[in-house]
Formats: structure tokens, sequence, C-alpha cells
């Protein structure tokens, strides 16, 4: 009887703390890509516009590529070392280059990166700050 | 006599259905102007040229079945441009017809197709190279094209760059001078319709301080070049102390300018704003949003609002229009894109009263509602954006559209 008691009220605060840390970490992620969104407006909607459709021939789109939603590694690079080849999207080939960002903090690029990898219809993992200290700190790539 | 109106009216229906494809964005004009869509669905359409006979020739940022221009033409003289002809297996932008010969580019070569009497392309597949070697570097890499009468071709060789920073479009890198861009591009280059198989060594560099003047043409009335430029970007972005959203959206103006030989429109070290109609000295050079600068450098004639992208220019040449269009100019602006967040502008066709090749009023909007919204918030929703002008033998207006691919006519019947 008094072990059916403790396991209840062990199922039930187990349950709790679950309940606890999901909606914290929903809390965290929430203010995260509220953060993203802020670093985004400053610094990418100009090239990337609003609805994250890009610009033709200059400017590629964040929605809908594997560039955004697949290799993070790939991803944080681009915004932490710039890109100046050549780029083809879904048959298109977008010529601007894309200057370095490694002026923002790891926490800025992982905020916006996650911004970008859960808006303009893009449904990706989040980007933590120390995936992008271990892009910075390596040599980049010449 | 029932039945004869059914088969007619049929008839129209089919006709006008054929003429007027997808008539979904509807132009506003002056009155007395009338448009109607000549060619729809090519894709990346950027200038065109227009021949005696009616012809329309089309030159392709993006290949279409491999080919790169496409030839129009209304064989059985029905109003309908049924007959097509493709070839030439690059991309680019420029095109144009002079002396008997179609001449169009890619972004590092200016080709040519010698045309025999009936007007043909003599071999599409083979054509002349007139010069090569032009700088492409893939931003600002169109190379638009225009012929004085003296035997002479101009090309827009357009800046690989924003501003001439020493790393181009980083926040807070500092300007180069002199910037070493000028000495290949940043300008106007002239080399000789005559000779064959030039380099880039064999043009003369005819103005500098260019950004990228794709609207060129030659204004016979007064026998001289005039180009419209695109001028630079982020402002805003890159000075939030000097420049706010609604001012960095505004400026710099893109700009028109009348160019003789040697002259300097004063990019990357000052760009025009048409609120103080100053030459600017720009912040990477150590200006502060008032500071003049490049006191040697020309004066555009008209400045318009920020970004709008000014792509075509044509001095009207025609007698079809009223009296007040003849030299004066019209300028096809694609729309903007760096306005964000703030509405995008442009997408429409202007039309600048000159006369002695000097404006005699002020600019205004000829041919809108390309885009098919107002406001246009996200440039990707914008359904068309003029890109391409050509002036038909008649003196009908022809506007190209690298969106959606359309060619527009317009005409004056009052």
């Amino acid at each position: 009887m008094r072990f059916k008691k403790h396991c209840i009220l062990y199922c039930l605060s187990m349950l709790l703390g679950f309940l606890v840390s999901a909606q914290s970490k929903t809390l965290s992620e929430s203010k995260r890509l509220a953060n993203g969104k802020k670093v985004y407006s400053m610094y990418c909607l100009a090239c990337h516009q609003a609805d994250g459709n890009g610009v033709p021939r200059l400017n590629p789109p964040l929605a809908g590529t594997d560039y955004v939603t697949g290799s993070k590694t790939r991803l944080i690079d681009i915004v932490l070392y710039g890109l100046t080849e050549p780029l083809e999207i879904n048959d298109e080939v977008y010529n601007n280059p894309m200057a370095s960002h490694a002026f923002l903090s790891d926490q800025q690029v992982a905020d916006v990166l996650s911004y970008i990898r859960n808006s303009f219809g893009n449904k990706a993992g989040m980007i933590a700050a120390t995936e992008v200290k271990k892009q910075r700190n390596r040599q980049p790539k010449k | 006599m029932q039945k004869f109106s059914l088969i007619l009216g049929l008839f129209c229906w089919v006709n006008y259905g054929i003429a007027q494809p997808k008539l979904t964005v509807p132009l506003q004009l002056p009155s007395g102007f009338k448009s109607t869509i000549v060619a729809n669905d090519f894709g990346k359409v950027r200038h065109i040229a227009v021949h005696s006979n009616g012809d329309i020739y089309m030159k392709l940022d993006k290949l279409v079945n491999g080919k790169g221009i496409i030839r129009l033409r209304d064989a059985n003289k029905d109003g309908v441009m049924e007959d097509t002809l493709a070839f030439g297996n690059y991309t680019g932008t420029g095109i144009g017809i002079h002396n008997g010969y179609l001449y169009a580019t890619s972004d590092q070569t200016i080709y040519r197709y010698p045309l025999d009497a009936n007007q043909n392309i003599v071999n599409p597949d083979q054509p002349e190279i007139l010069v090569d070697g032009l700088l492409n570097k893939r931003q600002h890499a169109s190379k638009s094209i225009t012929f004085d009468r003296q035997g002479h071709i101009y090309v827009n060789i357009g800046a690989p760059s924003n501003v001439c920073q020493e790393q181009d479009r980083q926040k807070g890198s500092p300007g180069l001078t002199p910037c070493p861009i000028l000495e290949n591009a940043g300008g106007i280059w002239q080399f000789s319709t005559t000779k064959l198989n030039q380099s880039f060594s064999d043009g003369v560099r005819y103005a500098t301080g260019m950004r990228n003047a794709l609207g060129i043409d030659w204004n016979n009335e007064v026998n001289e070049l005039y180009v419209t430029i695109h001028g630079r970007d982020m402002l805003y972005q890159y000075f939030p102390e000097m420049y706010n959203q609604k001012t960095g959206a505004e400026l710099p103006s893109e700009t028109f300018y009348r160019v003789k030989q040697g002259d300097d429109c004063g990019w990357p070290y000052v760009h025009w704003d048409h609120f103080q109609n100053k030459k600017i000295l720009n912040p990477e050079y150590g200006g502060d949003g008032k500071k003049e600068g490049a006191p040697n450098a020309i004066s555009p004639l008209v400045g318009f609002p920020g970004h709008m992208a000014p792509n075509a220019l044509l001095i009207y040449k025609g007698n079809q229009f009223p009296e007040r269009y003849k030299h004066g100019a019209f300028i096809a602006f694609h729309g903007s894109w760096n306005r964000s967040p703030e509405p995008q502008e442009g997408f429409y066709v202007v039309f600048v009263p000159m006369k002695n090749g000097q404006p005699t009023g002020k600019w205004e909007v000829f041919a809108d509602g390309f885009s098919g919204m107002s406001p246009v918030t996200n440039l990707s929703a914008a359904k068309h954006r003029p890109t391409g002008l050509a002036e038909g033998a008649d003196g009908a207006l022809y506007v190209s559209d690298d969106k959606a691919g359309h060619v527009w006519k317009i005409i004056y019947k009052p």
C-alpha cells in the first residue's frame, strides 16, 4: 500500500518535472527565436527579404533550401566566413557575395540560424552557441 | 445572320485569346495609350530589340531549351507573333540591331549576327565575335550596349562591388582610394564595330565612375551618350547613425546622366542625393551624410528615389506618340529590394520630357501596374519586373519583363 503511494508520488513528481522542463525548454526556445528574429531584421532582412525568399539573380532564398535546413556546420560557416562562390538554388543562380558576419556573438549566430531554420515554412533543429563556437575556433577553409 | 455573328464572335474570342494570353495585370497608361502582351512566359527576358520589319529579339538570362535568344515574328501578318526562332547557347542581357547586324552579349563577350536582305539571321549558330574578355565577376556583370553613328559600340562594364570597400559588402570595411576596380570596370567602354575579335584592351574607357550603368542609349538628337545608373546599397544598414530606415530607402538616388567622353560620375566616392541636390561623400570614404565630394565628377540630369533599379533607357525617336514624347527618355525601373523593411518601389516605366538633350519638366510614371499589387512588401510577390525597352519602326514602345518573361507593346491610339 505504502509502496503504491510512493510509486504514485514518484510518478507524479516525474511527470511534473518533465512538464516543467518541457515548458522551460519551450520558453527558452521561443525567447531565442525572438532574439533571432531581431538579429535577422537588423542584419539579414535587407538582402534575404522579410519573407525569406531573397532576390532573384542576387540574394538567395532562405525558404525551402537545404543550405538552411541541412548541414548545421555549412550554414554556420556561411555566416561566420561569408560566401563568394556562385550559388544555385532551385534552378536559379545567385551572384551577390555574402559578407562575413563574424562580428555577431556565438549566441546571436545560434539564435538567428535557429530562427531561419524555423521560419518561412522551414522546420529544422535549433543550433546551439557551442556549435557556433566550434566552427569559429577552427581554421577557416581558404 | 445569327450564325454568322456567332462564328464572328467565336473567331474574335479565339483570336483575342491568342493575342492577349493571361492578361492578368492591366497596365495603367496615360490617356490615349493602349497596351497588348506580344510575348509571354519566356523566362528571364532581359533587353529586347525590334527590327524594322517588326521582328522582336529577346535576350534571355536563363536558357530555354538550351537557347538564349528568341526571335518572334508575325509571319502571316495577323497581329500574332506565331513564328519563333531560338538560337544562341549563352545567357546574358544586352541586345541591339545596328547597320545590318544583330548584336547580343553574354556577361563577357559581344557577339553579332549578319542579317540578310530578307531580314533573316544568316547563320544563327555561328555568330561573329566582336569583343571577348570583358570583366565578368558575376556581380553587376550584365553587358548592355548601344551604338553611335560613327561606327562605335558602347558597353556597360559594371563594377563587381557595392562601393569599392576593402571587403565588399562588409559592414565597417573602408573604401579604397583610388578604387582599383575603375581600371577595367565601373564605366562605359567604347569599341569599334568594324573590327572583329577584339579584346578588352582594344577598347577605350569612354566614361568612368559608374557603379552599374545598365540603362544605356545614344541620343541622336544631340549625338551624345545617356545612361541610367544603379546607386549603392546599404546606407542605413551600414550606417544607422547617419541614415534611418526611411532615408536609407530613399537614398542614394538612382541617376540619369548625359555623358561626354572622359566624364566621371563619381562612384565609388560619392552618391547623388536628390533632396540636397549634391554629390554626397560616401561614409566609407569619410562622409557624414552632408559632406560633399568628388568635385570633378559630373551631376546627373535627374535623381530618382533610391534602389528602384533603372534597368533600361530609351530616347524616343518616333512620331507615333504625341509631340511632347519626341526626344524624351523612357526608363524601365526593375523594382527595388534594398528598401526593406519599407515597401518596395519601382516596377514601372518612367518618362522624362526632353528637348535638345536636356529635361524640360519633371519625370512622370508612364506605364504602371507591372507588379500587380500595391504596395509591394515582398519582392518575390511582384508579378512582373520591367527590364528592357525597345522602339518599333512605327514608334510603338516595347517593354520586357524578366520575372514572367512577358513583352508588352504600347501604342498611341486616342
